[in-house]
């Protein structure tokens, strides 16, 4: 179909959603069901070997044997943080393009195509992983070697990816030409532009590292292991700056979506976006700083993405995210005192509980974590430590995974056209999951505060020469982790309990009928805040001296207490150690 | 005029801060240059730091630099593990392989050495327990760090990077003693300790 067909020749492939308003074009809809669906699925499995991973790492019950804990890490990793997370980030650019610009879905058949390479080479992947033939951790740090189907496997999943990204640029290329809104994109649209770009980028690393290393395992070539790793990471972590992009876009979605949530300032929102963009090559570093690679110049400039621009970016979003709920919620009158906004929400949706959550705890743990223990000399005491995953469950789980399981309670009836099922349980899914994951996080980086490594099978180090003793917090410590993980477990069943059942065996919700149904979809969809955007000029008022959103002013500044006050700390925890360098 | 999310803004967008956002953003800019800092600052003042002495280096050439360093100053020997105790202010070598870290290095309280670090066959990860002091241990790079351990005692080198299936049991052994204790006396220079098979040590 060429790109000057209107939309008036081909009626038949549109239909609009009357909650939003939106034309939605059935191919997408098609495709994002596709993708959520394998998402769903890769999630099932990656919990799976969540609880076994977890239930051998809890000494006390210690399940699995060597082998097989380092195979279902190895699947737990490649399920979770590969898998699961870019067939939702899929679905989430075939949401952001076609349905949100009103447009056309262009290159449908390249984009099943994609859809089929994608899943192609995660079966090869699981094929190596699930024989044996792949023991290598998702990182598949060179020289251990894995069978040469698996880095394939990556590879055509990668492709595929790449393409479906390119089918959401020309989308935004169709939309532009066919005048489907007028303006600029909007800004969930805008973000999630700047995550498809931050994934082409991440997936050319990714081609520089896995071309070479599967003829490598095909003994056709010598890769150096150092070098691996920093290309390695310049796919690993940029794809994490993929996760956070595609996160911070979810944040605004939701905002709109639960509350009404309003974009204080589009220029400082979409600077913030393109502050990502700018020094996402730059991701590999804070893997590599106690790397015998690199040097300290070269360390602490790309640690610090070009000084710190990347996490002021975030630092930005984590004030315009709260600041445009509250003034949401501030325009439709919520204006009691500072908090009234927050006691008024609607806590009781898990859209918006999924929403707060997100935010909290990938900000306060997640990200204070992550640019404390990526900062050159604290590194030290912190790398390869259970600390890392401690952060990372805080930022991808919590935060990410968190923002895509909030996304979806609005996915289904927007796009599947259903109820949800367990409606009652699905309220207290988002509390359940991020209260776990919270305890599982903390927990995870007290434990590495003592030196407890990651990726171990055993912490009694059976069969070791010398014996290692650990504080006897540590049991504890140990045990506090296993349970918050499995308040974590069951938060993701109840997840994929209600999706599954919702879109298989839901019970369809009439086109115009949502009034009907409170009770079994979120109250969002009911009141649809998001149609009737109060116009109005003049900001309304707020108590105080702090402007217009006197809250979020109130919540940041506990926030960077808490930022300093960690930061400083691990660096008095350095100074008692050894003199090294 | 405020757009949500999901809207289109119509026009100029390009549209001054709110104060508050202007202030935060102030605030988050300056933290941004104070955790950049934090970084050179402690190279110059801080005792703990990762620069080091870094070279490439082959894997036989490592093993072999490894194995006259036990050579010159071994002083026992633990499980078959030799035991290496050099003088202070020395070049020392650990050798990390699946899956063991080789030899086991008696040092002396509050002197430098410059540790050399290196694997001869896959990544491993140096973390010396329980002072939680973490280095990657990369084929083919040699790392040579400088360290002075501050107290005497017992500790142990535990791999922390995955290594293949025996890594749980990849757990050497450093010993700190005091100068007194030492065979070389407290003296960089040890002139009366130079034996290199004396039996200053002995088994443990
Ligand atoms: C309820 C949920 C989850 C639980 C209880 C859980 C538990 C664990 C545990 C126990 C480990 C092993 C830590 C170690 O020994 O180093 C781990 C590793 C990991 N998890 Fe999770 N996890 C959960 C969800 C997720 C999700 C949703 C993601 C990604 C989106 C994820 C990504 C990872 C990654 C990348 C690793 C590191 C694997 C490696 O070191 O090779 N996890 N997880
Ligand atoms: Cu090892
Ligand atoms: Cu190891």
């Amino acid at each position: 179909m060429s790109a000057s067909t209107s939309q008036a020749a081909i009626p038949s492939l549109f239909r609009t959603c009357p909650s939003t308003g939106l034309k939605v074009h059935d191919h997408a809809e098609r495709l994002i069901r596709a993708h959520a669906v394998v998402a769903t699925v890769m999630l099932l499995v990656g919990g799976i070997a969540a609880l076994l991973v977890l239930l051998t790492r809890w000494q006390a019950i210690h399940l699995l044997d060597a082998v097989w804990f380092y195979r279902i890490l190895t699947v737990h990793g490649m399920n979770m943080l590969i898998f699961f997370i870019i067939f939702f980030e899929m679905a989430v650019l075939l949401f952001a393009g076609p349905i949100l610009l009103n447009c056309r879905m262009p290159a449908v058949k390249t984009a099943w195509g994609a859809f089929g390479l994608m899943v192609l080479g995660m079966l090869l992947v699981q094929w190596t992983m699930w024989t044996g033939q792949a023991d290598v951790l998702f990182t598949s740090y060179v020289p251990l070697q894995a069978h040469s189907n698996f880095y394939l496997g990556v590879i055509l999943f990668a492709v595929g990816t790449l393409i479906t990204t390119g089918i959401f640029f020309a989308t935004l290329v169709v939309a532009k030409r066919e005048k489907t809104y007028e303006g600029s994109v909007p800004l969930v649209t805008f973000g999630a532009l700047t995550a498809a770009i931050i994934a082409v980028i991440t997936l050319l690393h990714g081609a520089a590292i896995y071309i070479p290393t599967w003829f490598w395992s095909m003994g056709m070539m010598e890769v150096d292991a150092q070098v691996y790793r920093m290309v390695w990471w310049g796919l690993g972590h940029s794809s994490q700056q993929i996760n956070v992009a595609a996160m911070v876009s979810i944040w605004y979605l939701l905002a709109t979506l639960t509350v009404g949530g309003v974009v204080l300032n589009q220029k400082v929102s979409r600077i913030a976006f393109v502050l990502y963009i700018l020094f996402i090559s730059m991701a590999s570093a804070h893997h590599l700083l106690v790397d015998p690679g690199m040097g300290s110049a070269w360390k602490v400039w790309n640690t610090s993405y070009f000084m710190y621009m990347a996490v002021l970016a975030s630092m930005i979003h984590g004030f315009t995210v709260p600041a445009g709920v509250e003034m949401g919620m501030r325009l439709r009158g919520f204006t009691q005192g500072f908090f009234g906004w927050l006691k008024r929400a609607p806590w009781g949706d898990p859209g918006f509980s999924s929403l707060v959550l997100s935010v909290v705890v990938f900000g306060f743990v997640g990200g204070i974590t992550g640019v404390t223990f990526g900062t050159e000399q604290i590194n030290i005491i912190a790398h390869n430590t259970l600390r890392i995953p401690g952060h990372f469950h805080a930022t991808v789980v919590s935060g990410t995974a968190m923002a895509f399981m909030g996304l979806t309670w609005y996915v289904i009836p927007l796009i599947f056209r259903k109820r949800i099922a367990f409606y009652p349980l699905v309220k207290i899914q988002p509390y359940l999951f991020a209260f776990g994951m919270l305890l599982f996080s903390l927990a995870m980086t007290f434990a590495g505060t003592f030196g407890a490594p990651r990726r171990l099978w055993d912490m009694t180090y059976s069969g070791a020469p010398f014996d290692v003793q650990y504080s006897p917090a540590m049991d504890i410590i140990i045990a506090v982790m296993a349970i918050g993980g499995l308040m974590g477990i069951v938060g993701g069943g109840i997840y994929i309990l209600a999706t599954v059942w919702s879109v298989f065996f839901g019970k369809p919700l009439p086109e115009g009928k949502e009034a009907e149904y409170v009770g079994s979809i979120p109250l969002g969809l009911i009141r649809r805040p998001w149609t009737e955007t109060p116009a109005t000029d003049e900001d309304p008022e707020a108590p105080g001296r702090f402007g217009a959103v006197p809250g979020t002013v109130f919540l940041v500044a506990i926030f960077f207490v808490a930022f300093v006050v960690y930061y400083f700390a691990n660096w008095a925890l350095l100074s008692f150690t050894w003199q090294v360098g | 005029m405020y757009e949500n999310g999901i809207q289109s803004p119509k026009g100029v967008w390009w549209k001054p801060a709110h104060r508050a956002e202007k202030v935060w953003i102030a605030i988050a800019f300056g933290w941004c240059m104070v955790l950049f800092a934090m970084m050179p600052i402690w190279h110059l003042r801080g005792g703990q730091n990762v620069s080091g002495i870094r070279h490439k280096v082959e894997a036989a050439d490592f093993r072999e630099r490894t194995n006259e360093f036990i050579a010159a100053y071994q002083v026992g020997e633990d499980r078959g593990m030799p035991i290496v105790e050099p003088p202070p202010g020395s070049d020392i070598y650990l050798l990390g392989m699946m899956w063991q870290w080789r030899p086991i290095l008696r040092l002396q309280e509050g002197a430098e050495y410059i540790l050399h670090l290196s694997s001869v066959d896959v990544n491993h990860g140096f973390n010396l327990h329980p002072f939680n002091i973490n280095f990657q241990v990369v084929p083919g790079y040699d790392y040579g760090l400088r360290i002075t351990p501050t107290e005497a005692g017992e500790f142990r080198i535990v791999c922390n990077e995955f290594c293949g299936v025996g890594h749980h049991m990849m757990v050497g052994r450093v010993e700190v003693v005091s100068a007194e204790e030492s065979r070389w006396g407290g003296n960089a220079s040890g002139g009366d300790g130079g034996d290199p098979n004396g039996q200053a040590g002995g088994d443990q």
